[in-house]
């Protein structure tokens, strides 16, 4: 029987806003096929963004919804989790918004710890805006901003994520699809700060900007860049040029989790009272 | 029995009041001359089962702060000129997505890095002006740090009642002085609920104007969903651009604070009964005043004080009403005239406004004010 996604978008909010051939929708997909798995509760769980065409998505989403300022995502969600921290706490963003403008509060929240999931949909541009390069335009591309080649290099948004101190991270792309959900639902579960990238697509400012004749090409090109940590275990550093690893990239168990961690400042505080 | 008395700092006395008001959430960034607030706080809140966060930079305090009031809490944050100018787009996203919170700011000179350490008084149009777009400004100016303790749970409860954000701005003199503070017992200031929904969740509307210009905000986690955003909104909270939806909800945000100004704007009178001249004054400055206008009464000159305690909305119907019987007004002010503008704006020429405005970091003295008194016609 066909998934019913119908149960998690709220009735009257579709069509969505993202152009034909864009990404961000298999991502929302992947999310409510994930938030459905984990039988979370609407009233319970919090989906938060900033602004640009993938903070969009909470809108869509039939639960406790926040779409606050740009880059800001991490931080308003920081608010709401040390309020509540039972309540399931799941950012969504794109990349300029995570990395560029909200690249402070993404590192620190990595630090923290704080239980959270925060779902990258990284398409390589500002595509709200009309394609300006983000921090992860590839060097040498087209955008509207960079219009003989960007010179800046890139960030890579799963060691960003690492080296900050997140202890979930993982990859995925919207060419797969399946294993969205999966990603998500495992960083969900996962006692800490989770860190998703999807490595998604932007047919309209990005794709004809840099060649790509059609959504399939850039489909493809996502297909066949991505290598999955297990066989890349079987590759050579020759072989891994150009790829990009997808899957679980990162886990760590033992990092003290931030509202456990302040849970016991509030225990130290009253025992001294 | 006796009241708790204590002798505390302003910014300490700021830090009793948020816990007197209820406070149970406080996100800052150290900051000079406002930090004694989070260092309070970071010590008493957790001995309440509330909590502190140091954030990474002032803006993620204001975010963190209006996260958290989304998911019920009562919040403050607390910052000085720089840090102000940093948090105020997300001081525009609480004003226009209608979330409670306080933001107590330390007035140091300024623009930029400024003086960190000397008083001033030239936040006080940036309270109003500083984020972009109509919005609604409550911002209130205290005089003495009894003051600052009391302007900060009024602080609360008008940001709670009213469903939008409140400044407290003291100088950085009456943030940093210390004096006697008398605690009020528990119950002896009523504290302001906010305004919970009365309907089921299935029909909860973040923004529903049946239930009058400040409509019950549901907190996140208690069994509503609803949608925030900082996109003009419908009642449903949804965006749209819909043009007589936008300049409704536009007009009624600035309803909220215009059409309640006598139960938010409070002011002492002081000598202005038979008064030729008044001393309009806010915060530190309110003090050297008082002492030129005795000083001036001892010499037969007939002077008063008006003194602003809630700075925005401006008292502008006692001002008219002021400007109509005296002869002058005089406004000392630590900045280059800003108090003034409004004063003028208010006295639509009929009276002069003379103004003494000092920006080097040392306070007006009462000298300087008892001799534009004389200046006076």
């Amino acid at each position: 029987m066909a998934f019913d996604y119908d149960k998690w978008i709220r009735p009257g909010k579709l069509p969505h806003i993202w152009c034909p051939g864009c990404g961000h929708g298999i991502v929302m997909k992947g999310l409510i096929r994930a938030m459905d798995t984990l039988n979370l509760k609407k009233e319970e769980t919090a989906v938060v963004s900033g602004i640009g065409c993938a903070s969009r998505l909470p809108g869509y989403i039939d639960c406790c919804t926040l779409h606050t300022a740009h880059g800001r995502a991490a931080a308003f969600a920081t608010g709401v989790k040390m309020a509540k921290p039972e309540m399931n706490v799941i950012l969504v963003g794109g990349d300029g918004d995570g990395t560029a403008i909200g690249g402070n509060h993404f590192i620190h929240a990595c630090r923290r710890n704080i239980n959270m999931t925060y779902i990258i949909m990284n398409n390589y541009i500002y595509g709200m805006t009309g394609g300006q390069f983000s921090p992860c335009t590839p060097t040498g591309h087209k955008a509207s901003t960079t219009p003989y080649g960007n010179p800046d290099p890139g960030f890579d948004i799963a060691k960003l994520a690492i080296g900050a101190g997140a202890t979930f991270v993982a990859r995925g792309t919207a060419f797969h699809a399946n294993q969205i959900d999966k990603l998500i639902a495992e960083a969900i579960q996962h006692k800490g700060f989770s860190v998703v990238e999807i490595l998604d697509d932007c047919p309209t400012t990005y794709g004809r900007r840099n060649k790509y004749k059609s959504v399939i090409e850039m489909m493809n090109r996502l297909k066949d860049v991505a290598v999955p940590v297990k066989a890349a275990e079987k590759m050579t550093a020759e072989q891994l040029q150009g790829k990009v690893l997808t899957g679980v990239l990162y886990k760590d168990d033992t990092k003290p989790e931030y509202t456990a961690e302040y849970a016991k400042v509030i225990e130290r505080a009253q025992a001294a009272k | 029995m006796s009241k708790k008395v204590a002798f505390l700092q302003g910014n300490e006395a700021a830090a009793h009041g948020a816990l007197y008001a209820g406070c149970d959430f406080f996100a800052g960034y150290p900051i000079t001359p406002s930090t004694e607030v989070s260092e309070v706080l970071s010590a008493e809140l957790p001995k309440i089962g509330g909590k502190f966060m140091q954030m990474e930079d002032e803006i993620a305090a204001m975010a963190a702060i209006l996260g958290a009031s989304l998911a019920g809490a009562k919040v403050c944050t607390s910052t000085s000129g720089p840090g102000l100018s940093l948090k105020q787009e997300l001081i525009g996203y609480g004003c226009i997505a209608e979330i409670p919170c306080v933001v107590y700011n330390v007035m140091r000179g300024g623009p930029s890095t400024g003086m960190p350490t000397g008083p001033s008084q030239s936040d006080v149009m940036s309270a109003k002006w500083g984020t972009h777009g109509d919005h609604p400004a409550i911002c209130l100016t205290p005089a003495s740090v009894q003051e600052t303790y009391e302007e900060v749970i009024r602080a609360f409860n008008l940001a709670e009642k009213y469903r939008t954000p409140v400044m407290v701005m003291p100088d950085e003199i009456v943030a940093h002085m210390r004096e006697r503070v008398v605690f009020p017992e528990k119950g002896e200031i009523a504290i302001v609920p906010r305004k919970s929904p009365t309907v089921p969740p299935e029909q909860y509307k973040p923004y529903d104007t049946s239930f009058g210009d400040v409509p019950p905000l549901a907190a996140f986690g208690s069994g509503y969903k609803f949608h925030v955003t900082g996109l003009n909104k419908m009642q449903d909270g949804f965006p749209t651009t819909k043009a007589d939806v936008v300049q409704a909800e536009e007009e009624r945000q600035i309803r909220k604070v215009d059409a309640n100004i006598d139960d938010i704007v409070t002011f002492e009178e002081y000598m202005l009964d038979d008064a030729e001249v008044v001393v309009v004054a806010y915060g530190s400055t309110s003090r050297s005043a008082r002492f030129a206008v005795n000083v001036a009464r001892e010499q037969g000159i007939k002077a008063g004080m008006f003194r602003i305690k809630t700075f925005w909305p401006f008292p502008d119907k006692q001002i008219k009403a002021l400007a109509a019987k005296v002869k002058g007004i005089v406004i000392p002010e630590m900045n280059l005239g800003m108090c003034s503008l409004e004063l003028e704006r208010c006295a639509q020429g009929k009276v002069p406004v003379l103004g003494i405005f000092r920006v080097d970091g040392e306070p007006i003295n009462p000298d300087q004010i008892l001799a534009k008194i004389k200046e006076v016609k």
